[in-house]
């Protein structure tokens, strides 16, 4: 039972978690169920977006132009399915728009040498711009987002209406989630990605190609940024505005580090998040206590700079995150 | 007919105005050991990286088995049967031996990393070769010692043809030099081919067949180590005889510099590495502390160097502040106990760190830069908080003149410099600021018989100018010919003085064994090692 093992605490704190629900959903199980659907609905986008993180910084590149490319990615998504009139159109135009930012960020900074930060910034603003720019009111989606049911998972009480029936995008997060964790810890792929995100010299020197891996992984991620975004103004809403991901991705970037890199962790500190923000907004709504909205809504932002301030010094990032490779330099 | 397993003819690499390799010609048949000899900067690595597909030759032909075409990478090199273990460490530090040794070639089975089937081709290399490691230790936990071992299995691991070996030695005890002499040995016999760079003579005596030397980029030499002796390796390589013993006169102690006592100080890891520890340095003169690695020489030198804070016992520098150290005319007694590095080097102390790479230079600063990193804010250096640049540039160009330093210039980065070349920077940086106090930890580590040679008399010097010495070094001959009074550490104690003149080898590694059930076993390799060395070195 090594991954028992290995995974102790995480495990521990998921039960912890899961009992404290249940015995929640027996006191009072509509609350329960509507606190739990806000947090994981608060929380989809930026698992998506925490695991386009850790695949950059996992292989060496810091991506903190995720904000942008979620952004991008959600106004194609958008105005791609309201003129074709196809959800799946939206839907596979914005997932493309990230591959395409994912792309950007991992040609200018692996291949050219880039600053990754400038990089990452470049895409933050451009997006900004473009989206702002070319944003026009009035349109609408053809249709909602179909809600899929898993069959057997989704009857589980509690978790199953929460977590395994809902639109593609939440779904599609689960399983990211699942298949990256599997991945990097263990699979041919993921030793080399940890590899060459620690020491790509290392790496290099064992055969593995620095370059290409770093490509490769640093545009998957775009994928997942780009889900993201149609997420955002597909599922979760019907609708774009100028900065719809209102800090979303940095937000992200904090739930990377309080997650320790590791996805399954993520997941469990964005959930932490949207409970945080479920909870807060519930006192306000049934005015247990007189906040006004305005704090309700910085809570998030609280939250960060607090996770991270604890966060600090007791997590370590990849040793080689932010570092150009340039070969035979060892 | 033996078969030609490498072929280099005409290998050229610059790098801007340096050659670093020029014109190179030179074979290796299979079965050989072949040693690379050369000062520091000769271009030994750069030679070894281009066979191995790191570097690219600008011009030139490596032939690998009749396979005339060009290498584009480690992963083109590995394919054709080479294997390398590198002057640095190429080992993830957060991963275990296992997964660092099947990097690149993983075992799979149903998609996942075949983990187990890893750590069994992970144990039975380790016995095949007799080089112990545990599989599933975290490499960042390992002794440097170990981590090479790790290294040479994980370069075995793939079956090959031709190992190089860029200065596997360096960091090793005298006992794991000899276990890998044997398994290089061992391999020449079982077919395989290797290359081999070292400083020192004795292992190319012990382990190659045949020298290449090169000095300046080019090979200069070619013989069989059949027919040389040491001496005569040392004048092929620096084009002139070299006195392998440290010449100087008896020492001449003045008053107490350094006085620790009842150090204790913990390890990374919170444990006790000093323990109770007391020592004392006088002024003119040299005290070697002989030990094996691990056993607290690391943490004490830190802690007086004020880079680790002791957890009991206090720590005092004394001196009439004739020296000029850091702080000008710093006169009379400082606690160190708790002090931080800037305040212990203003006090006079000089430190050469063990690890050069991460304590010793900035390897994207300068040479220049570099040299005055202990000494920026003095007013030699800097008025009113603005650099002086000439005088900054001048002092550059002086030390590099005067410690031989190899690079195009003093405006170059140095982190592009050879080993030896960064180490000789951090010597002359340290010795140029005049310490009270030098503390030198393996001051020679990496350098070239020219070299230590030259760091040897400077030190000397410095003691005769009246600087207290504490030397640190692995090599036990450098311990006992530099030393004009020997310390033994065990397990955090001193525990032993010794006359460095008329101790016997036996003798001291019994001592650094601590009276171990194992004490008489390794004194018994010490005795021998001894006898087979030799007096020279
Ligand atoms: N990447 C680089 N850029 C510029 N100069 C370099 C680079 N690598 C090596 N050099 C220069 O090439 C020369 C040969 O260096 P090399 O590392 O091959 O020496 P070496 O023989 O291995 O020395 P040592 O015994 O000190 O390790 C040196 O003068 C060094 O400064
Ligand atoms: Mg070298």
């Amino acid at each position: 039972m090594g991954f028992v093992r290995a995974n102790r605490t995480g495990l521990a704190v998921a039960l912890a978690v899961v009992v404290a629900a249940y015995v929640a959903y027996a006191v009072d199980g509509t609350l329960t169920s509507s606190l739990l659907g806000f947090a994981w609905s608060f929380a989809v986008p930026l698992v998506l977006a925490a695991l386009v993180g850790v695949l950059g910084e996992r292989s060496g590149v810091i991506n903190i132009g995720i904000e942008g490319q979620m952004l991008g990615s959600a106004f194609v998504a958008f105005f791609a399915a309201a003129l074709s009139g196809s959800m799946l159109l939206g839907a596979l135009a914005g997932m493309g728009t990230g591959l395409l930012l994912g792309a950007f960020l991992a040609w200018t900074t692996v291949k050219w040498r880039m600053d990754q930060i400038i990089a990452g910034v470049v895409l933050n603003i451009v997006a900004t711009g473009l989206t702002s720019f070319f944003y026009v009111q009035g349109f609408t989606l053809p249709q909602v987002m179909p809600s899929i049911e898993v069959p057997l998972l989704s009857s589980i009480p509690l978790f199953g209406p929460v977590f395994f029936t809902g639109g593609p995008f939440s779904l599609f997060a689960i399983v990211a989630v699942l298949v990256i964790w599997f991945g990097l810890f263990h699979t041919r792929w993921g030793l080399r990605t940890r590899a060459v995100g620690e020491h790509p010299h290392a790496a290099d020197t064992a055969g593995v190609d620095v370059v290409r891996l770093r490509l490769l992984n640093v545009t998957l991620a775009g994928l997942l940024a780009g889900a993201a975004g149609a997420y955002l103004s597909m599922e979760a809403s019907s609708t774009f505005e100028r900065g719809f991901t209102a800090g979303r991705g940095f937000l992200a970037l904090a739930i990377m580090i309080f997650g320790a890199w590791h996805p399954g962790k993520a997941m469990l500190a964005a959930l932490f998040f949207g409970l945080m923000s479920g909870a807060a907004a519930q006192l306000q709504a049934s005015r247990v206590v007189d906040i006004p909205e305005q704090f309700v809504n910085l809570l998030p932002y609280v939250l960060t700079l607090v996770v991270l301030a604890v966060a600090a010094g007791r997590v370590r990032p990849p040793a080689a995150a932010g570092e150009p490779f340039v070969k035979g330099d060892a | 007919m033996t078969e030609r397993l490498l072929q280099l003819r005409g290998v050229t690499k610059h790098y801007g105005p340096v050659r670093a390799n020029h014109d190179i010609s030179l074979h290796v048949d299979r079965g050989e050991v072949v040693a690379l000899l050369g000062e520091n900067g000769a271009g030994k690595s750069t030679l070894v990286k281009q066979i191995f597909g790191l570097v690219t030759p600008d011009a030139g032909e490596i032939v690998v088995k009749g396979d005339t075409r060009p290498i584009s990478g480690p992963s083109d090199a590995i394919a054709r049967g080479i294997g390398m273990v590198h002057q640095h460490f190429q080992l993830v530090p957060v991963m275990t031996v296992t997964e660092n040794i099947v990097l690149g070639h993983e075992p799979i089975s149903g998609g996942r990393v075949d983990l187990p089937a890893a750590r069994a081709r992970v144990q039975e290399l380790s016995d095949r070769y007799g080089l112990a490691v545990d599989p599933d230790a975290e490499i960042a936990d390992l002794p440097v010692g170990t981590q090479q071992r790790v290294e040479i299995l994980k370069a075995l691991s793939r079956d090959v043809d031709l190992l190089i070996l860029d200065e596997p030695t360096a960091v090793l005890t005298p006992q794991e030099t000899d276990e890998l002499l044997r398994v290089m040995r061992e391999l020449a016999e079982s077919g395989t081919s290797v290359v081999f760079i070292t400083h020192k003579l004795r292992e190319v005596l012990a382990a190659a067949d045949r020298v290449y030397v090169l000095r300046g980029g080019q090979q200069v030499g070619e013989v069989a180590t059949a027919d040389v002796d040491e001496a005569g390796l040392a004048e092929l390589m620096v084009g002139r005889s070299v006195v392998l013993r440290v010449e100087k006169d008896p020492a001449a102690p003045g008053e107490e510099v350094l006085a620790v006592e009842g150090l204790h100080v913990a390890d990374d890891r919170g444990l006790p590495a000093v323990a109770d520890l007391s020592l004392s340095v006088r002024a003119g003169e040299i005290v070697g502390l002989a030990g094996v690695e691990g056993n607290g020489q690391r943490e004490l030198v830190e802690a007086i160097a004020g880079m680790r804070r002791p957890t009991g016992g206090r720590i005092h520098l004394r001196g009439d502040g004739t020296t000029q150290g850091g702080a000008s005319g710093a006169v009379g007694e400082v606690d160190l106990t708790r002090a931080r590095p800037d305040r212990a080097r203003a006090a006079g102390v000089g430190h050469v760190p063990e690890d050069r790479e991460r304590h010793g230079l900035v390897g994207s600063f300068s040479i220049a830069d570099n040299l005055v990193l202990n000494r920026f804010t003095h007013r030699l250096f800097a008025r009113r908080g603005v650099r002086n640049r000439a005088a900054i540039d001048d002092n550059a160009t002086r030390l590099r003149e005067q410690f031989d330093i190899r690079s195009a210039g003093i405006h170059t980065r140095a982190g592009a410099l050879s080993g030896g070349n960064k180490q000789k920077i951090v010597v002359a940086r340290e010795l140029s600021a005049r310490p009270r106090l030098l503390m030198a930890a393996q001051p020679t580590r990496g350098v070239d018989v020219g070299s230590i040679e030259f760091i040897h008399s400077q030190v000397v010097a410095a003691r005769d100018a009246g600087a207290g010495v504490l030397l640190v070094s692995a090599e036990l001959d450098e311990v006992l010919s530099l030393s004009d009074r020997v310390l033994v550490i065990h397990d955090g104690h001193i525990v032993a003085e010794v006359d460095p003149a008329t101790i016997d080898r036996a003798e001291i590694g019994r001592l650094m064994a601590g009276g171990r059930r194992d004490a008489q076993a390794l004194a018994d390799e010490w005795g021998a090692g001894g006898e087979k060395q030799g007096p020279a070195h």
